[in-house]
C-alpha cells in the first residue's frame, strides 16, 4: 500500500455547542484523485480549512507529508505549505492585480528568481490554463470559468505536490465544469499531483475520482473507489446518488407550532 | 444576562482587543524590514509608495482645510478673550504651541483614521470575505508582511510629514488672524512664531503623529483581519475601526501629553 500524504486521524470539530467534524479518519495516497462528496453543510469545506492548516481542530490530528500541520513550528507549516496548491471556491485572486501579477504572486514572494524567470513561469502557467492571452487583464475582466483558471495557474505556481479544490465547478455552466474536470485530470496527468476535490457535482466526481469520501454531517459514512462507491448500498449513500430528496415539512411540527403561535394548547372544548 | 455578566464579558472582550493588538504590533514591527528598499521584498517597497499617496497626499488638501479652520477659529476664541487683557500678541504663542505640540497632531490622527483607517478595515475585512488573507495563507506568504507591514512604513512616514502640514496649516490661519486684527504682517508673524517655537515642540508632535499612525494602521488592520461573514461585517468593521482608533489616539495623546509634562514640563 502507498504511504499517505495526507492522514486525517479522529478530527473533531466544533463551534460553540454545534458539532461539524465527528471523529473523521481518511487517508488520501500519493497520486491519487479523491473526491469528497456531501451535501451543503456537510463539514466538506471546514474539512478543508484543517487540512490547509487555517483552523486548529478540538481534537484529532491532521499530517500532511507527515507533519502535524496543528501542531508544528511556523517554519514547518510554512514547508508544507509550500508544497500545497488550493483552488478557493470564489477563486480568490487579488482584485487589485492583474492575472500575471496574480500568478507571479507566490514565485515572487517565496523564490529568488529573477524577474525575466518570472515572467516566462508565469506565461507558461497561463498558457497550461489556457489563459496565456489574458495575463494583462484584471480579475473583474473574466469570467467565472477563466477566474477558475487563473487560480489554478497561481495554486501550481511553485509546482505543488498536493492541489486542492473546493467546489472547482461551483456557478460554473456544465461545458466549462467539463473543461474544470478535464483540466484536473490534465494536473494529474503531466505533474503526476495529489489532488483532492471538494464537490456536491455527481458527474464531476465520478469523472475525475479515483476514489470518492462522503461526508454526511460531520462524519465519514463512504470512502471507496469510485466504482465500488456507485454500487454503493448504504442508504445516505443512495439518497445522494439517486438525489431524493428531504422532506421539506414536518407536517406534525409544522401544525405544532402553528397550534403554540395561535396559543391553542391542543386540548379541544 | 446579568449585569456582573455583562461586565465579565466586556472586560474579556477588551482585553481579547489589547492582546490581539500587542501580538499584531510586534510581527507588524518585526515585518517592517521586508517594506524596506534594497534588504526588503521586490514589490512591497513600491505597495508602500502607493500607500504614501493614499495616506499622505490625498489627504494633503482635507488636512489643510481641517488645520485652516481649526486654526483661524482656535486664534479667534484665544483672541477674542486675550483682547480683554490687551494681550492679543499672546494669540501667536497659543496657536504657534498648541497646533505644533498638540492640535497639529490630533487632528491629522482623526483625519487620517476616518479616511485611511476605514479604508484600511474595508479593505482586509473585504480580502478576509472574498478568501484573499485565505489564498494568502495558503501561499505560505505572511499577510502581515504583505497587507499591513507596507500601509504601516507609509503611515510612519506620511502621518508625521501630514502632521508637519497641518501645524503650518493652523499656524498660517492663525497669521491670517493677526493680520486682520493687528495689521501684523506676515514676516513679523513668522518671527514671532519661530522665537516661540522650540525644538522639543517639533518633536514632541512628531513623537506622538508617529504613535497614532503607528494606533491608526494597527487597529484598521485588525479589524479588517477579524471580519467574520459577509458584506454586512465589512461595514461594521469599519465603523469599529474608525471608533476605536479615534478613541485609542486621544488615549495615546493623554499619556503622551502626561509624559512630556511629567518628565519635562512641557
Amino acid at each position: 500500500m502507498k504511504e499517505p500524504i495526507i492522514a486525517i486521524r479522529d478530527l473533531t470539530v466544533r463551534y460553540g455547542d454545534l458539532s461539524v467534524l465527528n471523529h473523521l479518519n481518511l487517508e488520501v495516497t500519493r497520486g491519487e484523485i479523491m473526491v469528497l462528496l456531501g451535501g451543503s453543510g456537510s463539514g466538506k469545506s471546514t474539512l478543508i480549512r484543517h487540512i490547509i492548516g487555517l483552523e486548529r481542530p478540538q481534537a484529532g490530528t491532521v499530517l500532511v507529508q507527515g507533519v502535524d500541520v496543528n501542531r508544528c513550528s511556523a517554519r514547518d507549516l510554512t514547508a508544507v505549505r509550500r508544497a500545497m496548491g488550493v483552488v478557493f471556491q470564489e477563486a480568490a485572486l487579488f482584485n487589485s492585480l492583474t492575472v500575471q501579477d496574480n500568478v507571479a504572486l507566490p514565485l515572487r514572494e517565496l523564490t529568488q528568481l529573477a524577474e525575466p524567470v518570472i515572467e516566462i513561469m508565469v506565461y507558461i502557467k497561463l498558457a497550461l490554463v489556457g489563459l496565456g492571452d489574458a495575463e494583462q487583464l484584471l480579475p473583474q475582466a473574466l469570467s467565472g470559468g477563466m477566474k477558475k483558471r487563473a487560480a489554478v495557474a497561481r495554486a501550481t505556481a511553485i509546482d505543488p505536490q498536493i492541489l486542492i479544490f473546493d467546489e472547482p465547478s461551483a456557478g460554473l455552466d456544465p461545458i466549462v465544469a467539463a473543461e474544470m474536470d478535464e483540466l484536473i485530470l490534465f494536473l494529474r496527468r503531466m505533474f503526476n499531483m495529489t489532488l483532492l476535490v471538494v464537490t456536491h457535482e455527481l458527474a464531476s466526481a465520478f469523472r475525475i475520482a479515483d476514489r470518492i469520501a462522503m461526508l454526511h454531517g460531520g462524519s465519514l459514512i463512504a470512502v471507496d473507489e469510485k466504482d465500488a462507491f456507485r454500487a454503493s448500498t448504504d442508504p445516505r449513500v443512495r439518497q445522494f446518488l439517486d438525489r431524493v430528496p428531504d422532506p421539506v415539512l414536518d407536517s406534525e411540527a409544522f401544525q405544532r407550532h402553528l397550534r403554540q403561535l395561535g396559543g391553542f394548547t391542543g386540548a379541544r372544548a | 444576562m446579568s449585569l456582573l455578566d455583562r461586565v465579565g464579558r466586556q472586560a474579556i472582550h477588551g482585553l481579547t482587543d489589547v492582546g490581539e493588538l500587542s501580538l499584531q504590533f510586534w510581527t507588524g514591527l518585526r515585518a517592517t524590514s521586508s517594506v524596506l528598499p534594497i534588504v526588503g521584498k521586490r514589490g512591497h517597497w513600491q505597495a508602500a509608495i502607493r500607500q504614501m499617496l493614499q495616506i499622505g497626499v490625498n489627504a494633503l488638501p482635507m488636512v489643510a482645510v481641517v488645520n485652516a479652520c481649526a486654526g483661524f477659529i482656535f486664534a479667534m476664541q484665544s483672541g477674542s478673550e486675550l483682547r480683554r487683557f490687551g494681550a492679543t500678541r499672546f494669540v501667536i504663542d497659543i496657536v504657534a504651541i498648541g497646533f505644533t505640540r498638540e492640535l497639529g497632531p490630533l487632528l491629522t490622527a482623526i483625519v487620517v483614521s476616518g479616511r485611511s483607517g476605514s479604508a484600511f478595515s474595508a479593505e482586509i475585512g473585504t480580502m478576509v470575505v472574498t478568501s484573499e488573507i485565505a489564498a494568502l495563507k495558503t501561499m505560505a506568504i505572511d499577510p502581515i508582511k504583505m497587507v499591513l507591514a507596507p500601509k504601516y512604513v507609509a503611515a510612519m512616514i506620511m502621518v508625521p510629514c501630514l502632521t508637519i502640514m497641518s501645524s503650518v496649516f493652523g499656524i498660517m490661519a492663525g497669521g491670517v488672524f493677526m493680520y486682520l486684527n493687528a495689521n501684523m504682517t506676515f514676516p513679523v508673524y513668522w518671527q514671532a512664531v519661530a522665537d516661540t517655537i522650540l525644538l522639543r515642540d517639533v518633536l514632541a508632535g512628531l513623537v506622538k503623529s508617529v504613535a497614532f499612525a503607528t494606533v491608526i494602521v494597527h487597529v484598521g488592520c485588525l479589524e479588517g483581519f477579524n471580519v467574520r461573514g459577509g458584506p454586512e461585517a465589512v461595514g461594521h468593521s469599519t465603523t469599529s475601526a474608525v471608533v476605536k482608533s479615534t478613541f485609542l489616539v486621544i488615549l495615546t495623546d493623554l499619556f503622551f501629553t502626561a509624559v512630556f509634562y511629567i518628565t519635562r514640563g512641557l
